[in-house]
This record gives structure tokens, sequence and C-alpha cells, in this order.
């Protein structure tokens, strides 16, 4: 049963087919949620997929929103163990919560800058067989923005150097933001900008109906296809309604549900 | 359309004329600009390398995208420029463009640059990327009269980091100079203020903009009656270019674009009729398209008077005047049939109680009731 529920998100994401190459390798993807409908169990649940035996994927997970214990406790639920993952390697977690640059301009950009350098590091550090699978995941983009003292263009600066990563190392860049953040500007450009990088845009979205109990929201996966290595496969859309549980999420075509 | 374009562009400028220049402009709710870049500067290589067109050489100024991206990308459209690049140079704004990985202390981690190739670290300053890109440029194209093309990659990317005035005098000054034959650039219009994409309209002698399919399904929350026209604006789209003449007429075309997995293309618009057809008929197991036949049927049907719209004047007898007053008047009821149409379908036939009836006024007939 969980099987094939993950499989609806991972059909949207072509993670259904066979794991290696990693089909998001070199592909940026973009979560966007907002108040209603929290997004990061997309987070999660793409953590506990990357993490599967099957796979060779290293994770460099860049934590602004929460320490290391929340995602354990959570992955845990899930059926993934990242104590585990984190001794072997496989899970690298590096802890921002206490990330604050000084108010000058540019000791904001130098902190984004020494993040970077790490991140590039960790990867050239890495076994020459892991070097292929790294998944950057960034939790989440707004805090990135506090953390930068709302100096937008340096994030941007540095989503753009991440950018950069997958084409060097072919490595995938997963993000999240809040779309209703930005949603009361003019010209949301950070969040703009993002959408235009991201090759996959997962949205999660209330319904347009309002409050349901039994579906908490709905999931579109816009799959760009944006030329990529193995040529373009082509633009997709997937909708589909979601449920968060307490071990599992449960994803569903409208009406489908009995 | 677009290969008239791609046409401009490979004839280039006249002696002492600045260089056409195109504006490719694309936003969130159609975003298949770069597509549309990749087809034009596919298109010029190709005229390039066949010696078509009056550039020699092609300087690629690349901000969203690596060099590696170019090489695959004209390799799978069948040019190989790993091997032979002498007519091709990339500007590379994109691996280092603000001259981090100077900073790092590793040094081994920095890249090299390629014969086909080069690093601009400092994209901030416009003055010294001009210099680079009419550098690279002539040594493409040697000395003497040749001249080359330039293509931007994003100048939305650009103008991130010098100013909006800045921005417009480096485009300015490249279209000016005398061995630029041609230069394009692409522009995410939703990113900028109106000054911005109106600034580079001016100084374009092409604007290409992508538009979506179905405007009305942007910005709405996704529900089942908006998904298929949303999906439809990730494969379709409008392309509008507004070409300004040399002798300063202005000419708008239109094409719709088709994403594909091959690549982008052009077709010609379709007519109002098939257009409207397509779009509003929903899917259903039943047929609501109507048949020649039963087209030709429909047309036939008499409408109530007041429709008929056969460029008559409309009169409608109020019972005043005698019948045989005025014969040319299309007059209900006395039950005449117009001579143009044959077939004796419904028609109002209103019989006044009397001559003396008046007209139909703004009194209420209610008016006499003591209520």
């Amino acid at each position: 049963m969980e099987n094939q529920n993950l499989n609806l998100l991972d059909r949207a994401l072509g993670l259904d087919g066979p794991s290696e190459p990693w089909p998001l390798s070199g592909r940026v993807v973009l979560i966007e949620d907002c108040v209603e409908t929290s997004g990061s169990f997309v987070l999660h649940q793409l953590v506990k997929r990357s993490l599967s035996p099957t796979s060779s994927n290293v994770i460099i997970f860049v934590a602004f929103a929460n320490p290391f214990s929340h995602y354990d406790r959570i992955l845990r639920k899930l059926g993934c163990n990242l104590v585990t993952q984190r001794d072997n390697k496989r899970f690298i977690f590096f802890d921002m919560l206490m990330l604050r640059c000084p108010d000058e301009g540019k000791s904001s950009e130098g902190g984004l800058v020494l993040l970077y350098e790490k991140i590039l590091k960790t990867i050239c550090g890495l076994p020459g067989d892991k070097k292929d699978y790294v998944t950057i995941m960034i939790d989440d983009i707004s805090l990135v923005e506090v953390a930068a003292n709302g100096g937008s263009d340096y994030v941007l600066d540095f989503l753009h150097y991440c950018h950069a990563l997958t084409s060097e190392f072919d490595c995938s860049l997963i993000t999240l933001n809040h779309e209703d953040i930005y949603s009361s500007m003019e010209r949301p450009t950070l969040i703009l900008q993002m959408e235009y990088l991201a090759d996959i845009l997962i949205k999660a979205e209330p319904l347009s109906t309002g409050l349901a109990t039994d579906v908490h929201g709905q999931l579109t996966v816009l799959n760009k296809g944006t030329s990529h290595r193995l040529g373009r496969s082509g633009n997709k859309i997937h909708n589909f309604h979601y449920k968060v549980k307490e071990n599992t999420v449960e994803y569903f075509y409208p009406g489908s549900r009995v | 359309m677009a290969d008239t374009i791609c046409r401009t562009l490979r004839d280039g400028g006249l002696e002492g004329e600045h260089a056409p220049a195109l504006t490719i402009k694309d936003s969130k709710a159609s975003p298949f600009g770069f597509d549309v870049f990749n087809y034009v500067l596919t298109q010029l290589s190709n005229y390039i390398l066949a010696g078509k067109s009056q550039s020699r050489g092609l300087v690629v100024v690349a901000y969203s995208r690596s060099p590696s991206f170019y090489v695959d990308l004209l390799k799978r459209r069948g040019i190989d420029i790993a091997s032979s690049h002498d007519w091709i140079h990339i500007l590379d704004c994109y691996t280092d463009p603000l001259g981090w990985k100077n900073w790092l202390i590793d040094k081994d981690i920095s890249q090299e640059a390629s014969s086909l190739s080069s690093f601009c670290q400092d994209v901030r300053n416009l003055d010294k990327l001009y210099s680079l890109i009419i550098e690279q440029g002539k040594g493409l194209i040697g000395q003497g009269k040749d001249r080359f093309s330039i293509a931007i990659d994003s100048v939305s990317e650009m103008v991130r980091h010098a100013s909006i005035s800045s921005v417009a005098g480096i485009l300015s000054n490249l279209r000016s100079h005398d061995q630029v034959s041609s230069i394009f650039w692409l522009l995410h219009s939703d990113l900028h203020e109106i000054k911005f994409t109106s600034v580079l309209e001016y100084l374009s002698s092409m604007v290409a903009s992508v538009e979506p399919f179905n405007q009305a399904a942007f910005g709405q929350r996704v529900d089942l009656e908006n998904l298929s026209m949303l999906e439809q604006n990730f494969r379709k789209g409008k392309f509008h270019v507004r070409f300004k003449r040399r002798n300063g007429r202005v000419r708008v075309m239109c094409e719709e674009i088709l994403v594909e997995l091959a690549g982008i293309k052009f077709t010609p618009v379709l007519s109002e009729d098939e257009i409207i057809n397509q779009r509003l008929l929903p899917k259903v197991q039943f047929n609501l398209q109507l048949s020649e036949e039963e087209r030709n049927e429909r047309a036939k049907v008499v409408l109530p008077f007041e429709h008929q719209g056969n460029g008559k004047p409309i009169q409608i007898y109020d019972g005043r005047r005698s019948l045989g007053e005025n014969k040319e008047e299309a007059l209900v009821s006395t039950g005449k049939l117009q001579p143009d149409e044959d077939s004796g379908k419904g028609q109002i036939i209103y019989f006044r109680d009397s001559d003396d009836e008046m007209p139909d006024s703004d009194e209420d007939p209610d008016d006499d009731l003591d209520i």
C-alpha cells in the first residue's frame, strides 16, 4: 500500500523507474508551499527516496529551519534512520540555525560565499564513486534570506552558484520556499527567479474548493523537461490530492478515494 | 515567421547602420523564451557555417547555462563545435560570475578555461564585459572588414548585477559597433519593471514575445477545470513578433509555438473558428459540433424579427399606420416573408386589437387600478 502511495509523486518525478542514473541528477527542484499547506512533507519524502538502499545518493542537507533531531524523528516514522545514514556518510547535515550575518551587506554575501565553499569542498572531498550522486537540499530559502538580512540579491547569487554545481557535478538541487511570503509584493523577484531556475516545480496548495477533512491539499508537479543531458523529456503537469498521516503520506487522484 | 527573424539576423546591417537587434521576451506563464533563443542560435550557427550570413563568427555570452550546455545543444542539432570552433566563442558568465571561486582558499577547485570558452569573473563591470565581447569577436573574424554576431542568453541576469542604464549602454554600444553584424538577447519580462523592458524594446529592431496559449488559466489555483488549460500552456504558446522596418513602418506577425521533444516548432495561427472549436468544446461523449448539413439548416432558420439583420431597416408595426403606406418596410404583422427566405419556419404574427390602440408607452397599464 505504501509503495502504491509513493508512486503517484514518484511517477510525477520520474522516480518509479530504475534508480540509476538518478532521474533527478543535474536537475533543480523547487517546492513551493504556503501556510495552509506546508510542503515539507515533500522534502521528507525526497530524503527518504534519495536514501533508499537501491540508490547511491549522498545528501547534503542545508538546514536553516530545524535541527537534526526534527528530521530524524520524522524520517524514522517514514522508515528511514538518519543517524545511520549520517554515520555512513550518506546524509551530511549542515546545521545553519545559528548563521546570523552582521548588518553590513558585504558580510551577508561573505556568509553565503563561505556556505557555498563548504558545499563545494564537501562534494570534492567525497570518494570518486559518490561524487556523481550528490543531492543538495536547502530548507528553506526564505530563512536563507533572513540570514542574509533580507539581501535577496545575495541569495540569488548563492542559488546561481548552487545551480552551477548541478552543471559541474551533475548533482541535484532541491529547495523549498514559501510562496505566500511574496504574494503581497508587486514583483516577487526572488521566487520568480527561482521558478525560472527550476526544472521541476512542485506546488502544495489548498483545494480550490476550500478546507476538507479527508484531503489536506493538492500537489501540482510541473516537470519542465528542460534540456537535460539525456535530451528533452517534454513538459508534463501532474495534479493530485494528498493527506499527511502519522507515518506516511497518501496521494490520490481527486475523487478516487472511497 | 521565426525564420524571418533568423534571416534578418543572418543578413545583418548595412554599412553605417546599426546592427539588427532582437529581443526575445517571455514570462512565467509561458516560459519558452529560452527554447526560442536556442532555436535562433542554432539557425544562425547553421547560416554562419554554411557561409550564407554576413557574420563570420558568433560570440555567445552565457549567463544562465554553462558552455558545455551549448556544446551539447548544438551537437544535438548536428553542429559539432567541440572539434571545430574557429567560428564560435562562449563567454562564460555562468560558472563564476562574481569571482567567488577566487575567494576560495583552496585554488585547486577552480576550473580551467578551454579554447572554446573563456571566463568572465566580474559581471558587474560592464565596460570590461564589453571589451571582452569585442576582443573575442575580433579574435574569431581576424583583421579585415568581416563582422560577427552576438547572443546574450539572459539580459535579465545581466541587469541583476548592473544598473538599467549601464545595460542599455552596453547593448547600444554593441549594436552600433561597426564589426557587429547582428545581436539578440533573452529577457524574462515579469522579473523587471516595465521601464526596463521598454528600454530594450526601443533598442531592438525586432521584438519577439512568447505569450500563454490560454491567458485565463494563469494565476488561478489549480482545479479540474483549468488543469487542461494549464497543461496546454506548457506545451503551446503564442509568438508575436514586431518588426521595425528601415523606413519606419512597423509590422506585426503572429504564430503559434509547439514545444516538443525534439525542440520548438512554429506553426501558422489557426483561423478563429477552428480556435474557438478547439478551445471551448469540452470533452464529452456526445457530439457537440455541427456537420456541414446541420450548419446549412441552421443558417436557414428565420430568426425573430429584431434579429433578422438582412440589411433593411427594422420597422416595428405599431398599429398606427395603414398597411399599404410603405410596402418596403418589413412588416411582420402581415405575415409576409422576406423574398430571399424560402422556408416557412416560425414567425410572430401580431394583430392589434384596434387601430385606436396607443403604442406601448412607459405608462404602467395598472395605473388605473384603485389600490
